[in-house]
């Protein structure tokens, strides 16, 4: 921890008040014998916004030295050096940063890099990306290993696992009790008016929306197809689904409902619209349980 | 003004030699890792390695960048820029026409044709192979797709119209829109994954330099520069147009194959390495001609060495502009480019008036 205080570069003043930060934090952990950590601080590079929450669950956030462009919450997360967009790293940025471990799912890249950033020598972790339950349990069990917080992960894990539960038993009983046939849902991923996105089969969308005990109003094809008019009023959704940032990106419930063939949709005509915050509702990170929970409640209030 | 436009008029070819060779060591200096002067010891120890980038674990974590990262990306980024100064020469000399580039005969749209197809429809290939092989799978089908409409355009545009280099441009805009077409209907079949590795060649980057890749297009550059220097002179009578060029003797058949053949390397072998790197095959010759005027035997070295520069001076910003993270470095090309062209037009209007 000092050697590390040390390597910092800047003002005397500074090394001197990390050093007695370290003095502090140390004399702290050896006053309390049941937290004592083995091994010296690590520097972990997190490559995908699922990851860093993670990290941040697990209180692991001493560990970490840089985000990727989708880390963006917690809020805290935007205060660290930012490597970029997670399939567009650069080898030097990385590296820049001294990391002793890389964290990283699937979807980072491109390949040419993360092998340059391992020719250096640095473990990179991979993660499934998988947008199921198991992939989060997955994630959490696979970022503990790293930043050495097991104890943490088994507590994370348990709560997870009963909120998943009553999560679980909550929309079974919606969806076993309700005579209506489930709600139909259109997920429209939006980056500007003019360009909209729907998510077909194999996406996160479709799986966050099948847990929370609705279907996909549109079928057919795998991942994200251009919106069409007809294609809208083929497919009937009673609801939209929009990310909070791709409202915004949309110009506002207003210019949504303005989207032509919407009218003729039950969703147009009951103007019924579900706004979430895109991490906490793709993401698969540990806010997914009540992510789940919390669409599922918006949709069956509709 | 006038002194220092009669020393630039001295000796151009000194001018960007000198400011190239400035540009590297100050580009070798600046980056995400700060690198020492101890981190320059290592590298007696390069040589003694059996396998290049096997053992890099004995090497400090500056040399690793210094050597495996910084310097075959700048070298290359010289490299690529010539190929694609030189090459953007040769199609405005073979036009005749200074709004000409490589991408106008359709290589780097051949190039990203082949390479959409090879994400999209051979991505169960792709799996199978060795990983060792897979990174050479993308720029080796590129390459052919670049060599493959190069080929074709000859083919197709001596049969409409032999001879004619207006038909040879019809046929490069065709094959441009066909290529267009291929591209757009792979993006739209491609899932998720895909799209983003073919967005990767829409927007070029060097950031996959290896000393292997600088090892190639050295060689390729300079025998094809070997080559063509042989040219120059020629490439000046066709200046004057088709017709005249063959009343004094000159091939013009045969010097267009030649041409055409190495625009498809060097623009096809950049393409494939490095995605398309628009804005230095267009600007890097014009900005020549525009100061040292139309002699090829000037414009080709200069066209070459400016390329470099220009392309070195984008990737250098692209690289530490937004530290850590990186910027794609078609944005600075035309960044870079785009005010200097303003300046020489002023100019040169200016010499006119």
């Amino acid at each position: 921890m000092i050697s590390n205080a040390s390597q910092c570069s800047g003002l005397l003043s500074r090394r001197q008040a990390l050093g007695y930060l370290a003095g502090c934090a140390v004399a702290a952990i050896s006053a309390c014998p049941s937290i004592v950590r083995a091994s010296p601080r690590k520097r972990v590079v997190s490559i995908g916004g699922a990851l860093t929450e993670i990290l941040f669950t697990l209180e692991a956030d001493n560990d970490l030295v840089g985000v990727d462009s989708t880390s963006i919450y917690p809020p805290r997360a935007l205060g660290y050096p930012n490597v970029g967009y997670a399939r567009q790293l650069s080898a030097e940025g990385v590296l820049s940063l001294r990391p002793s471990h890389i964290l990283a799912t699937e979807e980072a890249g491109p390949p040419a890099v993360l092998r340059q950033i391992a020719a250096a020598g640095l473990r990179i972790t991979t993660l499934p990306a998988k947008h199921r339950y198991v992939g989060l349990r997955q994630r959490v069990l696979g970022v503990a290993r790293v930043v050495e917080r097991n104890e943490t992960a088994q507590l994370v894990l348990e709560q997870l696992d009963t909120t998943w539960q009553i999560v679980r038993r909550q929309v079974n009983a919606q969806t076993a009790h309700s005579l209506a046939r489930p709600v139909r849902v259109m997920f429209v991923l939006a980056h500007s008016p003019a360009q909209m996105l729907v998510a077909g089969a194999m996406t996160a969308a479709q799986a966050m929306l099948s847990y929370a005990g609705a279907t996909n109003a549109v079928q057919g094809f795998k991942g994200y197809k251009p919106l069409t008019p007809e294609g809208l009023i083929a497919a009937q959704p009673d609801c939209l689904l929009v990310t909070e940032q791709g409202l915004q990106a949309a110009g506002g419930l207003e210019a949504l409902f303005k989207l032509p063939g919407l009218e003729h949709t039950p969703a147009g005509r009951s103007r019924a619209v579900i706004a979430m915050d895109a991490l906490r509702l793709l993401g698969f990170g540990p806010r997914m349980p009540e992510a789940v929970l919390a669409l599922h409640q918006a949709l069956y209030a509709v | 003004m006038s002194i220092v436009r009669a020393v630039l008029r001295a000796q151009p070819s000194w001018w960007l030699g000198v400011s190239l060779l400035m540009m590297l060591a100050l580009a070798v200096q600046v980056g995400a890792v700060p690198v020492h002067t101890s981190d320059w010891l290592a590298m007696p120890k390069l040589f003694e390695w059996s396998a290049v980038g096997d053992s890099i674990q004995t090497l400090s974590a500056g040399s690793h960048v210094l050597f495996n990262l910084r310097l075959p990306r700048l070298l290359l980024s010289v490299l690529v820029g010539a190929s694609l100064g030189l090459s953007g020469a040769l199609t405005q000399s073979l036009f005749r026409n200074p709004l000409a580039e490589p991408g106008l005969l359709g290589v780097s749209a051949g190039a990203a044709c082949a390479a959409a197809l090879t994400i999209v429809m051979l991505g169960d290939l792709a799996a199978a192979i060795h990983p060792q092989a897979r990174a050479w799978l993308l720029p080796l089908a590129a390459f052919i797709g670049a060599l493959v409409v190069c080929f074709s355009l000859e083919n197709m545009a001596r049969r409409i119209a032999p001879g004619s280099i207006a038909a040879l441009l019809l046929t490069g805009i065709a094959m441009n829109a066909l290529a267009g077409a291929v591209i757009g209907l792979c993006t739209y079949l491609a899932d998720d994954d895909q799209l983003r590795s073919l967005s990767f060649w829409t927007l070029g980057s060097l950031a996959g330099a290896r000393w292997l890749w600088v090892g190639l297009f050295a060689g390729v550059l300079a025998t094809g520069y070997c080559r063509l220097t042989r040219s120059m002179q020629t490439l000046n009578a066709l200046a004057l147009g088709e017709a005249a060029a063959r009343h004094i003797g000159v091939d013009v058949h045969g010097l267009r194959k030649q041409i055409i053949v190495w625009v498809a390397l060097l623009a096809g072998l950049a393409v494939a390495f490095c995605g398309m790197i628009s804005f230095v095959g267009l600007i890097a010759p014009h900005l020549v001609r525009l100061w040292v005027g139309p002699d090829q035997r000037q414009v080709l070295p200069l066209a070459t060495l400016l390329g470099g520069l220009l392309l070195l001076v984008a990737d250098t910003l692209a690289r530490t502009v937004a530290v850590p993270a990186e910027i794609p470095v078609g944005i600075f090309t035309a960044l870079v480019g785009g005010p200097f062209f303003f300046l020489l037009v002023r100019q040169a209007r200016g010499q006119t008036a």
